[in-house]
């Protein structure tokens, strides 16, 4: 009699107790974690790094940081050293962007047609996207070795003593091919779901109405494809802008400062030498800037292309 | 403009054959209607015809010349699409002037710009020539739709369902708005429908198509007033026609289940010709509630419509439905006596439902 009792009377307690937690508390709970984590790495290193970007500092050394208003952006935009970053990373943004729209709608424009092993096809191409770019950067450097890499074998060069050294004789090329091959597919995707997305009796009426294959490709295939094309390159011009992992994977920088990014030169600048935090910061702040004004341009013409 | 020619049309799909043995012959500057219920191959049809499908079998010829090895672009006819078909990404304006385009045309941009306002003006879309396509209602698409089609005077104009995806009064404005069309231009034009009623108000032949086989061609007035089989008589007409089955017996037609017995010697038909049992059609229009008429029965069911009342009159075990003009006095429960029209009764075979030639 006694026990039943105790387990009739502890039954509702228990649940009363669970009752007491409201939505909104679980709510609180699920969210607070996420809220911390993105304040302490996120949002307080942003704002820390704009204010250190105004002083100087470096982190290496026990002097507290001091203010000196802009004068590290005046330093870094007179400073030759940067500019040619800058044109590094730009001639590299150009030339990856450019060959990977290309390459990867090309390959879209084939996958589209239907043909056994389609699917497989995709998967294997989209296979160097789910790679990691150090790793991608550390095995490229085997491939274009100059005396056991198989890239200048594959090209038709056989002898190794002529043979161009490319991540010497052509560095950026080399960075430019690596991410080209490792991030084309990632273009093709976005192209290939533009692409099925056309329905075919778009094509039909097209060719009922005596439209060439060339014509229905500019008048019907871009402009349907052209939103996404743009996505694709936004993503891959603001991923080429921060161009790190891969150059270090390869090239480390080098050699000299031929394929120094910008965001390599910022690392450089961090941690390798005199440690300069605050002239960094502000370096960083430079990118984000350049990134913000790249990316508007685009999203501009892309809302553009949508209303008209 | 041209006539078009199918001979002996097969078209399979895997196992399915969508169209088998197709033959029929579209006029100069007629409106052939290709009618007949989902699945029944006319889409195929006029695919095959327009290209843009491959016949297993048989051929099309276009004014007697063959043209099955060439390509749609080639066979200059107009496709109107039943989802419309519009390039999205374009205006009114440049959907209109597409086809005009085709390098092969080598037109003139301002006699482009003349035809394609002419064509807007035909199918008063004027006010929506810079819009674009995706920005319009449905019947505007359509009329746009349209539009592309008759801007450029193909041969041939073929129609897949064009209204179907429309209101019923946006319907019945284009329907009127492509007959006259279709008169004024004297086009040749093969238009596919699954409605009756668009087949029997816009046609000036039809062919009912049932399993990819043509079971009749014909006028509408064929059509209707002598169905082939009594699939095309229950296709036409609304509401359907009756189909009882019927006995004959020395010379009296009794329907069964009933106790409607019609002398045979006042129908047009010679009782001889029929078998002992057979299928009776009986079109509502032709079932009229009179009351010297010969036959008793019971209202089960009335549908006021407003221009006309449907009747629903149970005779014995069986019911026969009536159209009278107007709201009918009857109602239901009430019984009613009625006359049938006999020089329009239907004879139709029991198994086959092929009708008994008179």
């Amino acid at each position: 009699m006694t026990t039943s009792e105790a387990v009739a009377g502890g039954e509702p307690l228990r649940i009363k107790a669970r009752r007491q937690i409201n939505d909104r508390a679980i709510q609180q709970l699920f969210i607070m974690p996420t809220l911390v984590l993105l304040i302490l790495w996120n949002v307080f290193p942003l704002f820390y790094s704009l204010f250190l970007s105004f002083t100087q500092y470096s982190h290496s050394g026990k002097a507290p940081p001091v203010w000196i208003g802009t004068g590290n952006f005046d330093a870094l935009l007179n400073d030759p050293k940067i500019w040619a970053a800058f044109a590094v990373t730009g001639r590299y943004a150009l030339l990856s962007v450019l060959s990977q729209t290309l390459i990867g709608f090309g390959l879209a424009l084939l996958l589209r047609a239907k043909f056994k092993a389609n699917g497989l096809l995709t998967t294997l191409i989209l296979i160097p996207m789910m790679l990691s770019p150090v790793i991608v950067g550390m095995f490229w450097r085997l491939i274009f070795n100059p005396l056991m890499g198989i890239f200048n074998y594959m090209i038709g060069f056989w002898n190794p003593t002529t043979a161009p050294i490319w991540l010497k004789d052509h560095a950026l090329i080399s960075v430019v091919i690596v991410d080209v091959w490792m991030w084309s597919p990632f273009v093709m995707l976005l192209c290939l779901s533009g692409l099925k997305a056309i329905p075919d009796y778009i094509y039909e009426a097209a060719e009922i109405d005596r439209a060439s294959p060339w014509r229905q490709f500019w008048r019907i295939t871009l402009p349907h494809v052209a939103p996404l094309l743009l996505l694709a390159v936004l993503f891959r011009t603001i991923e080429a802008f921060k161009a790190f992992d891969l150059v270090m994977g390869l090239t480390g920088g080098g050699p000299g400062n031929v394929t120094e990014t910008v965001s390599v030169a910022l690392y450089r600048m961090v941690f390798q030498g005199q440690a300069r935090t605050g002239m960094a910061s502000a370096l960083a702040y430079v990118v984000l800037i350049v990134i913000i004004a790249v990316s508007n341009v685009y999203i501009w013409y892309l809302n553009k292309m949508k209303e008209a | 403009m041209s006539q078009i020619t199918l001979q002996n049309i097969t078209k399979r799909f895997g196992t399915v054959t969508a169209l088998n043995n197709v033959s029929f012959e579209v006029k100069h500057a007629e409106f052939f209607v290709l009618l007949g219920p989902t699945g029944a191959g006319k889409t195929t049809t006029l695919r095959i015809i327009a290209g843009l499908t491959k016949q297993d079998a048989g051929s099309v010829a276009f004014d007697g010349q063959p043209v099955d090895t060439l390509p749609p672009a080639d066979r200059d006819v107009a496709f109107v699409f039943q989802q419309y078909s519009l390039y999205p990404t374009m205006t009114v304006y440049e959907n209109l002037a597409f086809p005009l385009r085709a390098p092969l045309r080598r037109m003139k941009e301002e006699e482009i710009r003349k035809r394609v306002t002419e064509t807007a003006e035909v199918l008063r879309i004027s006010h929506l020539l810079q819009r674009k396509t995706a920005r319009l209602s449905g019947g505007e698409m359509q009329r746009v739709s349209i539009g592309r089609a008759i801007v450029r005077n193909p041969r041939v104009y073929l129609m897949d369902e064009p209204l179907s995806n429309l209101d019923a009064k946006l319907r019945e404005a284009l329907r009127v708005e492509l007959s006259h069309l279709q008169r004024t231009q004297g086009s040749t034009t093969l238009f596919v429908t699954h409605d009756q009623i668009e087949a029997l108000t816009m046609a000036d032949r039809i062919g009912v198509l049932n399993h990819g086989c043509i079971v009749q061609v014909g006028t509408p007035e064929d059509i209707y007033d002598r169905p082939a089989t009594t699939f095309v008589a229950q296709l036409v007409g609304s509401p359907k026609i009756n189909l009882l089955n019927a006995a004959t017996d020395g010379g009296v037609i009794t329907i069964m289940d009933s106790d409607v017995h019609l002398p045979a010697c006042e129908l047009c038909t010679d009782p001889a010709n029929l078998p002992c049992e057979f299928i009776l059609g009986i079109r509502p229009e032709d079932v009229r509630p009179d009351p010297a008429g010969l036959f008793a029965g019971e209202i089960a069911l009335t549908e006021p419509l407003g221009v006309e009342t449907l009747l629903h009159i149970r005779i014995g075990r069986q019911t026969l439905v009536s159209t009278v003009p107007g709201i009918s006095p009857l109602s239901r429960g009430e019984s009613v006596r009625f006359g049938i029209v006999r020089e329009r009764l239907h004879f139709f075979d029991r198994t086959t439902g092929v009708r008994f030639s008179e």
